[in-house]
């Protein structure tokens, strides 16, 4: 008989307070075969041990001087024989197409062979990845604000009654649109593969940051104690043609970059035609996590561009064709505009409305020239910009 | 046709049972093995099926392997013990008491309430009374037994009974409690049997738990066929893990019936079966 190769003293300590924590350890330091000699003060010692080693698939004998010896089993060698690493866990580890069976393993883990293969469809890197997804995320997570404290939730003096009603409508329409803006990335959030982690984890902190401005817009509109502006029926169809994009890059062209982008002007432009300050701040806050959602969409278009010849072509057909389907509808909400104009114009007289329709109309002109440079940094030429950037929708998002 | 597919029967102790039969026909059948099962819901109708020729294997407790070799015999067929798991071989199971209850020995039980499993339970009441008679104690003379029927007719597979047994151990209902080593691990871990608060007291010795049962009139190359496939399921095979897993097995090892002996004295002793089989133990109703 061989010698035994290792021993493990086990003191007073028993099964049912981790013992086989010390007798596993054990078994690593000898080969599939070879003995470990147990020793040990707890009276259920030889019990339990013969009935873990049972269980675990490793042989068990009582040492006549004492004591017990373990063979080692081949089972814990067997059930990770198959196993592999789901690439590196660093976002330089991220690999091209990480199969379906890595699933929710860690990225980096070693993931035991078998087991399921969830289905998640989007899980090509170059349609979702960006180099500066870990950093755009990091910026996320660290500017995260609470609604209660962010903001000053009390206003000086009350609006004159059809200023107010301007905002209330005003801040309707964001809310419709930051729902949107939250339901879009929360249903590619569900298809993403869980190895491109860091886009997983933007997504969903861009989901709440949504759900934050749902809450401020809503929460200014009622500081009043009025009641919710109105919502048109083509306002919500331009919305739906968002929702109803399949396809990760076209969903994240329309949203981020066409929608949130011209969005961010819109937000400008209410921050710096808001009468009062907590419209202001709501605005102003908003429009910090919308411009990280645009750089977002942006960089990893610009990724896949490069990789992609055809993309440019697809996003294109993506705006024509939801263009297509909103054509024969009104697009923005008119009680939207004529708000926007008396926010702007800030008094009822001639020169006053006159001065903000003007300033929606300016409005426009800058929501055009930033969706033209996003798409010229996609690669479209300048003319196509221009006028891929005309058919965006009415709607502004 | 029959012939044309090998069937096995299983009991439905557990939900699971499904799941991991339902795994194996189809790595079976996907390895050109015709296989199917059918469950039952106790061991009794399985043997005596079994023996009929109405199923051509048996995934048996002992207990079921016991009287399958007994009907088997008394109608002129032979029955074999094809495979087991690794962990059916070399059981023993254990008399527990509490740790203060200043009993030092087997003897030490006479006039005291022993808590066994169910009445059919192989492991927490047939093999441990008929150790501790083999100890010298007359246990219809010398000590109460308070049965714990959790599962009857599931032979020992439910452990309801013999966590009830423990259960009222801890609670000084009764003075000792039966049950199988591995099940003492898993109370103690659970805390059921909460650490230091237990002693065992003896420990049977070793013997042969389930066994995939064969039965002479199953079609001879279909039979073979599955005795090679179960022992050729590997571990390492990511497909059968979770199953085996599942099942309590790593390996299925060639069936041995060395192990049986403990088991069948006890059944003798204690009038469970009679020599051809038919079932004799009082207020059995599985």
């Amino acid at each position: 008989m061989t010698p035994p190769a290792a021993l493990v003293d086990l003191d007073r300590l028993g099964f049912d307070a981790g013992a086989h924590l010390l007798v596993r350890r054990g078994l690593r330091e000898v080969p599939i075969g070879g003995r470990l000699r147990v020793r040990g003060d707890d009276p259920a010692l030889g019990v339990h041990l013969r009935a873990w080693c049972r269980a675990e698939g490793h042989g068990f004998s009582v040492d006549p001087d004492g004591g017990y010896d373990v063979v080692r089993g081949e089972a814990e060698q067997l059930r990770w024989a198959g196993a592999e690493r789901a690439g590196d866990p660093s976002p330089q580890g991220v690999v091209r197409r990480p199969p379906a069976h890595w699933g929710l393993a860690a990225r980096g883990a070693l993931v035991e062979a078998g087991g399921p293969a969830p289905g998640f469809d989007v899980a090509d890197r170059d349609v979702v990845w960006a180099d500066l997804a870990p950093r755009l995320y990091a910026h996320a997570a660290a500017a995260q604000w609470d609604p209660a404290t962010a903001v000053d939730w009390t206003i000086p003096e009350p609006l004159p009654a059809d200023i107010e009603a301007a905002v209330v409508q005003v801040m309707t329409y964001l809310v419709e649109n930051e729902q949107a803006a939250l339901v879009i990335p929360a249903r590619l959030l569900a298809r993403v593969h869980p190895h491109f982690r860091e886009v997983l984890q933007l997504l969903a902190v861009q989901a709440a940051d949504e759900a934050r401005h749902m809450e401020v817009f809503t929460r200014r509109a009622l500081l009043t104690g009025g009641q919710m502006g109105t919502s048109s029926a083509g306002g919500r169809e331009s919305l739906n043609s968002l929702l109803n994009e399949a396809d990760f890059s076209l969903a994240s062209f329309l949203l981020s970059v066409l929608g949130e982008g011209s969005f961010l002007s819109l937000l400008g432009f209410i921050d710096e035609h808001a009468p009062d300050p907590v419209t202001r701040q709501v605005t102003r806050l908003a429009r910090v996590d919308e411009a990280r959602h645009v750089a977002f969409g942006v960089a990893h278009l610009e990724h896949e561009g490069q990789l992609d010849p055809t993309l440019r072509g697809r996003l294109r057909a993506a705006v024509e064709r939801r263009h297509d389907v909103l054509v024969d509808t009104a697009g923005l909400n008119a009680d939207v505009f004529d708000s926007l104009v008396v926010l702007a114009a800030g008094e009822w007289t001639p020169e006053a409305i006159a001065r903000g329709h003007r300033a929606v109309q300016r409005l426009h002109g800058t929501m055009d020239d930033g969706r033209r440079q996003r798409l010229q940094r996609l690669g479209f030429p300048d003319d196509e910009a221009a006028e891929l950037s005309a058919l965006h929708t009415r709607n502004f998002m | 046709m029959p012939g044309d597919v090998l069937v096995m029967g299983a009991v439905a102790y557990d939900p699971k049972v499904v799941t991991i039969w339902e795994g194996f026909r189809r790595w079976l059948t996907e390895a050109g093995l015709p296989f199917d099962f059918v469950l039952y819901s106790h061991y009794e109708r399985q043997v005596a099926d079994l023996v009929a020729g109405s199923i051509d294997a048996a995934w048996n407790s002992p207990l079921a392997w016991v009287r399958s070799v007994r009907l088997a015999g008394a109608s002129g067929r032979t029955v074999r013990s094809a495979v087991m798991r690794d962990t059916d071989q070399d059981l023993t199971s254990v008399v527990v008491v509490r740790a203060d209850s200043g009993i030092e020995a087997v003897a030490d039980l006479k006039g005291r309430t022993l808590a066994t499993g169910a009445v059919d339970s192989p492991q927490a009441t047939l093999l441990p009374l008929s150790f501790l008679r083999a100890q010298g104690l007359d246990t219809e003379g010398d000590l109460t037994v308070r049965r714990f029927d959790v599962g009857v007719g599931l032979h020992g597979d439910h452990i309801g009974g013999e966590r009830d047994a423990a259960r009222a151990l801890m609670a000084g209902q009764v003075d000792a409690a039966c049950m199988i080593d591995g099940n003492h691990l898993l109370f103690s871990q659970e805390g059921v049997l909460p650490s230091g608060a237990t002693r065992v007291l003896a420990q049977t010795p070793v013997y042969d738990h389930c066994t995939m049962t064969l039965v002479d009139t199953a079609p001879a190359e279909l039979a073979d066929r599955f005795v090679d496939l179960l022992l050729s399921m590997s571990y390492g095979d990511p497909v059968v893990r979770p199953l085996l897993d599942l099942e309590g097995l790593r390996q299925w090892r060639v069936g041995r019936t060395s192990g049986f002996g403990p088991l069948t004295t006890a059944v003798d002793e204690q009038g469970f079966y009679g020599a051809d089989g038919s079932v004799l133990a009082a207020g059995y109703r599985p």
